[in-house]
């Protein structure tokens, strides 16, 4: 019998330099919009005297604990514009980026189980055309043409009444998105430094002028933050506040399966989100906990909850086994939109209330932030995202469309 | 899942209960006078600490009331627990973690 060797392990995708003293720019967290901001900052502007300070590893947060599903059917003009421009972004970014990382457009259900969620389904179906975003409306039989494993059947607890579907929405593997970012970043002189995590702020006055970390004080010209869920602690840390809740947002994988599964299925209202991963698992997600979190673990009965719900969906799930649970922290807005703009301190930006649904506008928060702190202004994608509509009342309300319950 | 002592009914799981944020929030006193930065502050921000949190539930499938928790955000222990009439406790100390029934109040 012969054996096929095992292929040569792969160059190192990015170097681990030591931090330097002082950097133009210093970007707080090495998760995905971390990478993607660094990325754009150098790639559009020219930036790479640049740093991504990250406190664990490489994209270890909520980048490896996510659910990988990237569409962009919200409702409103802001976020459509902002979500579609990252659908049209990772589209190109494969190619741009040199590196496969298995982008896949099988498509988006979100079902509707209550006359409510019909009529909301169907207004943002329209409200999405309107805006060039592919969506379209599905009557339960031609949900079950998209994907036959689910029960369409009437006899349910919370039958099937039909469901929005866009077709180029999909998932990618997660840490391979991380992965090509931060290769392209390294090459073009980006810093990526791990195990480096920022205890406090540099200030003249209310102005920022470097971070201390637990690897020394290190300069910078400006500073982003891009920490997810915590964003309040850092926040705090440099003295001002942010409007987020920080809360665990828990997902589980089966073991391995054949692939039965096409598509991508949400249901806001029985609470589970489902896809199938290359290799066979069965992912799944649900709402937050209710409480403030910071552990990266949530309540068991959420996971109960959440699997009662996919196999009421699908009843072939109902012998599959869950290899593992896990948790990320989700900093969630009041209006369930991001936050990206300027802060109360000069030179220090903020990118973070992204909440549960942060993976898939990774390309467009890099970008926008990037161009927020490169030009000191905020992109016209993420103008209507700036920390002032909470004072100014101009909400981007999008908790129907972010699909998960906060 | 977390086990909360009711001051009225005591421990019971999470299940039971609804989450109500940040304890301690008083509706401002002069509404009138307020900025919109102020109604900001009132309306959209709460303390998101990591670590010691006093935070409102409520005994929704019990006795439907209020009450305050003290509780740690990172290792998710219920610290203590009291009435809405009484203060913030200091921390307590580690024995009091696992409150009976009968000395978080319960069952009178």
């Amino acid at each position: 019998m012969t054996t096929t060797p095992l292929p040569e392990h792969p160059d190192w995708l990015w170097r681990n330099p030591e931090p330097r003293s002082s950097y133009d720019v210093v970007i707080i967290g090495g998760g995905g919009h971390g990478l993607a901001t660094a990325y754009y900052l150098a790639k559009h502007h020219g930036i790479t005297n640049v740093a991504v300070l990250e406190k664990g590893w490489l994209a270890g947060g909520n980048m490896a604990r996510n659910t990988t599903i990237i569409r962009s059917n919200y409702l409103w003009d802001e976020s459509a514009a902002i979500y579609e421009h990252a659908l049209k972004l990772w589209e190109q970014l494969p190619e741009e980026l040199d590196y496969d990382f298995l982008f896949s457009q099988r498509g988006v259900l979100n079902l509707a189980h209550t006359l409510q969620d019909v009529r909301e389904g169907v207004r943002r179906v329209n409200a999405n055309r309107l805006n060039g975003v592919d969506a379209e409306w599905l009557e339960p039989d031609e949900v079950a043409k998209v994907c036959p494993i689910l029960n369409v059947s009437a006899d349910t607890r919370y039958p099937v009444l039909g469901g929005t579907y866009q077709p180029r929405a999909g998932i990618a593997k997660h840490d391979h998105v991380a992965w090509a970012l931060a290769r392209r970043a390294d090459e073009m002189g980006v810093d990526l430094i791990q195990g480096c995590e920022v205890t406090g702020f540099l200030k003249d006055g209310d102005r920022v002028v470097g971070v201390e970390t637990s690897r020394g004080r290190i300069l910078a010209g400006r500073v982003g933050l891009a920490a997810a869920g915590h964003s309040s602690v850092l926040a705090q840390r440099a003295g001002f506040r942010l409007p987020v809740q920080s809360h665990p947002l828990q997902a589980l994988v089966s073991e391995l399966h054949e692939p039965v599964h096409p598509t991508v299925v949400m249901s806001n209202h029985v609470h589970v989100y489902v896809s199938q991963a290359h290799k066979g698992e069965l992912v799944m997600g649900a709402g937050v906990d209710a409480y403030n979190g910071y552990g990266q673990r949530g309540s068991f009965h959420v996971i109960e909850h959440q699997m009662a719900a996919a196999v009421e969906l699908f009843p072939v799930f109902a012998r599959a086994h869950v290899l593992r649970t896990w948790g990320g922290i989700v900093d969630v807005t009041p209006d369930a939109s991001p936050v990206i703009g300027t802060t109360p301190i000069e030179n220090l930006y903020v990118n973070c209330g992204w909440g549960t649904g942060g993976f898939k506008a990774t390309p467009a928060a890099g970008l926008t932030f990037a161009h927020t702190i490169a030009t000191g202004a905020p992109h016209p994608l993420n103008a209507p995202f700036a920390l002032e509509r909470f004072t100014t009342g101009a909400l981007v309300d999008e908790h129907g469309a972010a699909a998960v319950a906060h | 899942m977390l086990l909360i002592s009711c001051p009225w009914c005591g421990p019971r799981d999470e299940t039971e209960y609804h989450y109500g944020g940040q304890a301690h929030v008083p509706y401002p006193e002069t509404p009138a006078d307020l900025t919109d930065e102020q109604w900001a502050e009132y309306v959209f921000y709460r303390d998101n600490p990591k670590g010691h949190f006093a935070e409102r539930w409520m005994h929704s499938l019990g006795c439907r009331r209020w009450f305050n928790v003290l509780r740690d955000t990172v290792s998710y222990d219920v610290l203590a627990v009291y009435r809405l009439d009484e203060p913030r406790p200091e921390l307590p100390t580690l024995r009091d973690l696992h409150q009976t029934a009968e000395a978080a109040g319960g069952n009178r």
